[in-house]
């Protein structure tokens, strides 16, 4: 739970989907910043446990941030910046070919 | 600063845009050496100055003076007329000083005449039950939100560690208004009859200044509760309590929505092990570090190592470090340092380390926090707790690498990251052996995770396709 404190006012916010929900970010946002302050306190669950997990680290070394942005699985949401009209899909146990 | 065209070749090639890669790709440049700077995120200043260039927070008294400084070496930089490419991932190094980097979607391989590794520092794990909760985040990731995108946490929030960035953090928050419902200390007694001897310097240092007024400031606004030696977060999908013990008393539950753990800071090695260079086993910062000469010179021709990732030591002392490992560079490569700039460099340095020493003492990680015990996860990734890897030990298994056989630990994405330093103290107390003795992880590129059309893609000389095709 995190809540925007200082922002650029001449900053023109952009939307990106997370599931079926659009948001509203700011252009200098990581996917797991704009998440976050989107009150999406969940990327994955896991693939041994079904475990849910959310950024850890926010630098790219935990991996626990992964979703699929725009089709492609796997990324980090922390080393992504956001653009306008993104799609983010939470990541649910193993993974796929071709997701 | 935009990317420009790719060579194949440079003079340098600095990997890591912290005070330290800034420092070196500013001075290679500055000599006249053909020289790129790679770093994986979109903007400079690593993880210290993170957004330096770009951060919502324009009151400069919320960050501190120790973070502005960092504009100046931002703007030497870019003055120095250094090819500097953001969003690129380094995903291998070679004894022959060839990198992978990927960036914009594609890969390209190149080589250089020097490498200089700046890839820095990560946290040190901090495995306590529910760590692995939503909500459970690192000191560090909070400062990352609160400087790169203005943010701070809404809820009730607890802060629990050691370490001189945890206390940055809890003033940084406070300067900001943002709420601490409490600072858990887990700093033993014996920690500070330890740190004793090294006060004296400790006193000199500007550390004391700036960590004296820091400390009453957030003694004041926020509750510390010290001597804390037991923590564990509970909660189903995320985090929604903490329990805590000072000393041996009873168990003390707290409500939170958002935890942030910090116990110091420790190298990030995968590239530079990776690349084949030495690491020793430091006792005193409780990590591993590559075994350096003065001037950065590793164990492998043509790769220094600079910044945290020699060995924590600060901001300041990795712009020195990266000053003089740029100095062998260019003296390597046939121009002139003049010897003044050289002292000046190590007179800096020096200055820089004072106080370490103390810090080091009184913030070394309590064993309770560094090897847990039973159903704590130590592998995140694959899921692998303390016990299972206690039980592994006493079936013969020997080390890192084995129990990647025995339980998939360290196979997951983090490549060991947040797990290696804990497993290898694990087993090291299991076996009755060093952790120098144990070891750690053999890590192999690709150090981050790259796609194989990428690889595909790369560039085949007739060679390698014949090597391979059937015919």
């Amino acid at each position: 739970m995190f809540k925007r404190l200082y922002a650029d006012p001449t900053a023109s916010p952009v939307t990106i989907w997370i599931g079926d929900v659009c948001h509203s970010a700011l252009p200098t946002d990581t996917v797991a910043a704009a998440m976050l302050a989107a009150g999406v306190l969940q990327c994955r669950t896991t693939a041994v446990s079904g475990a849910s997990r959310a950024p850890y680290c926010m630098m790219g070394v935990c991996f626990d941030c992964l979703v699929s942005i725009d089709g492609v699985g796997n990324r980090q949401a922390c080393l992504t910046p956001v653009r306008d009209g993104m799609r983010v899909e939470l990541q649910y146990g193993k993974r796929e070919l071709g997701r | 600063m935009s990317a420009g065209t790719l060579s194949d070749a440079y003079d340098v090639a600095v990997i890591g845009a912290g005070p330290a890669g800034l420092a070196a790709a500013a001075f290679c440049a500055g000599a006249g050496l053909a020289t790129i700077l790679f770093d994986e995120q979109r903007s400079m200043g690593g993880q210290i100055y993170r957004s330096i260039g770009a951060t919502p927070v324009k009151n400069r008294e919320v960050l501190g003076t120790s973070y502005w400084r960092g504009a100046r070496i931002v703007e030497g930089f870019g003055r120095s007329g250094a090819q500097y490419v953001p969003g690129a991932t380094v995903w291998s190094l070679s004894r022959e000083r060839e990198i992978g980097v990927s960036f914009d979607g594609s890969s390209h391989v190149l080589r250089a005449r020097r490498v200089i590794v700046c890839t820095g520092a990560l946290e040190r794990p901090f495995p306590v039950p529910g760590w692995t909760l939503p909500g459970v985040m690192t000191a560090g990731a909070a400062q990352i939100l609160l400087k790169s995108s203005g943010m701070v946490p809404s809820g009730r929030t607890v802060l629990a560690g050691c370490g001189p960035l945890l206390w940055l953090l809890a003033w940084q928050y406070v300067n900001a208004g943002a709420r601490i419902d409490a600072i858990l200390d887990t700093v033993p007694a014996e920690n500070r009859r330890r740190a004793l001897p090294h006060a004296a310097s400790f006193v000199f240092s500007s550390y004391f200044r700036e960590g004296l007024r820091l400390m009453r400031t957030v003694k004041r606004e926020v509750r510390v509760i010290p001597g804390v030696t037991a923590l564990r977060a509970i909660g189903e999908t995320r985090v929604e309590s903490l329990v805590y013990r000072v000393g041996d008393g009873a168990e003390i539950t707290l409500p939170v929505d958002t935890l942030l753990l910090h116990q110091g800071i420790v190298p990030n090695v995968n590239l530079a092990m990776s690349a084949g260079i030495e690491h020793r086993w430091d006792d005193v910062q409780l990590c591993w570090m590559p075994v350096l000469a003065d001037d950065g010179a590793s164990s492998v021709e043509g790769i220094a190592v600079a910044g945290d990732g020699a060995g924590i030591a600060g901001a300041e002392a990795a712009y020195w470090r990266g000053a003089l490992a740029a100095f062998a560079a260019v003296r390597a490569l046939g121009r002139d340092v003049p010897a003044s700039e050289v002292s000046r460099t190590r007179e800096g340095l020096a200055r820089s380390l004072r106080g370490r020493a103390f810090l080091d003492a009184l913030y070394r990680p309590p064993k309770t926090f560094r090897q847990p015990t039973g159903q704590t996860i130590v592998c995140r990734c694959e899921e692998v707790t303390a016990q299972q890897i206690k039980a592994s030990v006493a079936l013969g298994c020997t080390g890192p690498n084995q129990i990647k056989a025995f339980l998939r630990c360290g196979m997951g994405p983090c490549q060991g990251r947040l797990c290696g330093l804990t497993v290898t103290e694990l087993i090291a107390d299991g076996r009755g052996a060093t952790p120098s003795e144990v070891g750690y992880y053999r890590l192999r590129p690709p150090v981050k995770p790259v796609t194989v059309g990428e690889l595909a893609a790369l560039p085949k000389d007739e060679a390698a396709v014949r090597a391979v095709v059937r015919i």
